[in-house]
C-alpha cells in the first residue's frame, strides 16, 4: 500500500508512523520541517517540505498510483482543497479529508470525499463521558454519501441552519 | 441583482465599490472584523464581518437568493469552497472564485465553479506576447474559458517534425488550423508536413493543453 499524508500535525505524523510500521510505504508532506519532529524514531517513510495542495506537488511524490491520502492540515479548506486534487485529478481510491466545521464535512462527503470531524468526535465523546447518549455515528470517518456531480451538475441538498 | 462578495482584500474592495457604483445589490463578507469595519466605515452597512466559507453565514447572506458569488480571498482553497458551498447548497446560478495557481484552474472548472479569474495567467500572458516563455502562447481564451487559442512553435525538439497532421495524435477537442511559415499564413491540409520554425495555430479544451504541448512541442520543454 502506498499512502500518501498531508500535514504532519500530531495526527498526521501518529498516523503516519502506525502505517509505516505496518510496512505500508508513506510518504508525508508538511510546508515546515519543524512538523517532521513528530514523527516518531525510526520513521521508514518518506517526508517531503513541500505545499501539499500544489498539483505539481502532488504529481512530483507520486501521487499518481497512491493508494491512500489523508488530508490532515490545520485547515479545512486546505484539506477540503488537497482531498479533492487527490480523488477528481489523480483518482486515488481512497482519500480522506479532516474537516472540523461540521457542516461543511457533511456537505464535502456529499460531493464524494470521506471526511473526519473533531469538533463532532469531541462533543459526542464528552457528551457520552458525563452520561447522554451517544451518537456512534460522529465518532467514525463519515464515508462520502454521493458523488461530485461534475463541472454542470447539482447535488441533493440537505439543509443549512 | 443580487451579488455577493466573498473576500475585501484589494480585490474585492475595488469590486464592492465599482459594483454599487453600477448600482447593483450587494453585500461583502469579510471575516476580518477590522477590515470589515473599515470598508462599511466608507461603503456601509453592506459589509458583514463574517466567514464566507461557512454555510451558516452565506445563508444569513441571502446565498439562495444570490444571482452571483464571487469568491475574491487571497487564498484558492477559500474561494473554491465559497464558490462549491455556494453552487452545491444555495444553487447559486453563476459562481466566480479568483485563482493564484494557474494548475487549479481546470480543476476549479470541473468541481463546478463557472468562472474563474486568474491574475497570474492574467500576467502571463501579457508577458507571453513579447517573449514566448513556454512555447504555447496564449491568443485568446473562448467559451468562458473552456477553449484555450494557442500558438505554438515547432523547435528542433518537437515530435512533429516530418509528420503529418494525421500522423500527429491528438486528444479530442483540439484542432489545428492554420500554419504561419515564412511570415505567410496557409490552411493546414492533410498532406502538411511540419517543419522546424513553423507556428502553428490552435484551438484546444483547456485541460488538452498538456498533451497538445507533448506532441507539438515535445517532453523536453517546459509545460505551460
Amino acid at each position: 500500500m502506498r499512502t500518501i499524508i498531508i500535514g504532519c500535525g500530531r495526527v498526521g505524523a501518529g498516523l503516519a508512523g502506525r502505517l509505516a510500521a505496518t510496512g505500508d510505504q508513506v510518504t508525508v508532506i508538511d510546508v515546515r520541517t519543524e512538523a517532521f519532529d513528530r514523527l516518531p524514531e525510526g520513521f521508514a517513510g518518506d517526508a517531503v517540505r513541500a505545499d501539499g495542495t500544489d498539483e505539481d506537488v502532488l504529481r512530483r511524490i507520486g501521487a499518481e498510483g497512491a493508494d491512500r491520502f489523508f488530508a490532515l492540515t490545520e485547515g479545512d479548506n486546505r484539506n477540503i482543497l488537497a482531498a479533492q486534487l487527490a480523488a477528481e485529478t489523480f483518482a486515488i481510491p481512497t482519500v480522506v479529508a479532516k474537516v472540523n466545521d461540521p457542516v461543511r464535512a457533511r456537505a464535502y462527503s456529499a460531493l464524494g470525499i470521506a471526511t473526519v470531524c473533531r469538533t463532532d468526535m469531541l462533543v459526542e465523546s464528552l457528551a457520552a463521558f458525563v452520561g447522554l447518549d451517544m451518537d456512534d455515528s460522529t465518532m467514525q470517518v463519515m464515508a462520502p454519501t454521493g458523488h461530485h456531480p461534475g463541472p454542470h451538475g447539482r447535488v441533493e441538498r440537505e439543509g443549512i441552519a | 441583482m443580487y451579488v455577493i462578495v466573498v473576500g475585501g482584500g484589494k480585490v474585492g474592495y475595488y469590486l464592492t465599490k465599482e459594483l454599487l457604483a453600477a448600482g447593483h445589490e450587494l453585500v461583502l463578507l469579510e471575516k476580518d472584523r477590522g477590515r470589515a469595519r473599515q470598508i462599511a466605515d466608507e461603503v456601509g452597512s453592506i459589509v458583514l464581518a463574517r466567514d464566507g466559507c461557512e454555510g451558516q453565514h452565506l445563508a444569513e447572506a441571502g446565498a439562495n437568493r444570490a444571482s452571483i458569488v464571487a469568491a475574491v480571498t487571497g487564498d484558492d482553497e477559500d474561494n473554491l469552497v465559497v464558490c462549491q458551498m455556494a453552487k452545491h447548497h444555495f444553487d447559486v446560478p453563476r459562481t466566480i472564485a479568483r485563482v493564484n495557481n494557474p494548475r487549479n484552474e481546470s480543476l476549479f472548472r470541473h468541481l463546478g465553479v463557472d468562472e474563474i479569474i486568474s491574475p497570474t495567467r492574467m500576467a502571463l500572458a501579457a508577458i507571453e506576447q513579447d517573449i514566448p516563455v513556454h512555447e504555447l502562447l496564449h491568443l485568446a481564451q473562448l467559451e468562458g474559458g473552456e477553449l484555450q487559442l494557442l500558438e505554438a512553435q515547432i523547435g528542433d525538439d518537437s515530435p512533429a517534425i516530418g509528420r503529418r497532421p494525421t500522423d500527429i495524435d491528438l486528444p479530442d477537442g483540439c484542432s489545428l488550423f492554420v500554419l504561419i511559415r515564412d511570415d505567410q499564413a496557409q490552411a493546414i491540409r492533410p498532406d502538411t508536413v511540419f517543419r522546424v520554425g513553423d507556428k502553428v495555430l490552435a484551438i484546444t479544451r483547456t485541460e488538452c493543453e498538456i498533451d497538445l504541448h507533448r506532441q507539438l512541442i515535445g517532453s523536453g520543454g517546459s509545460e505551460g
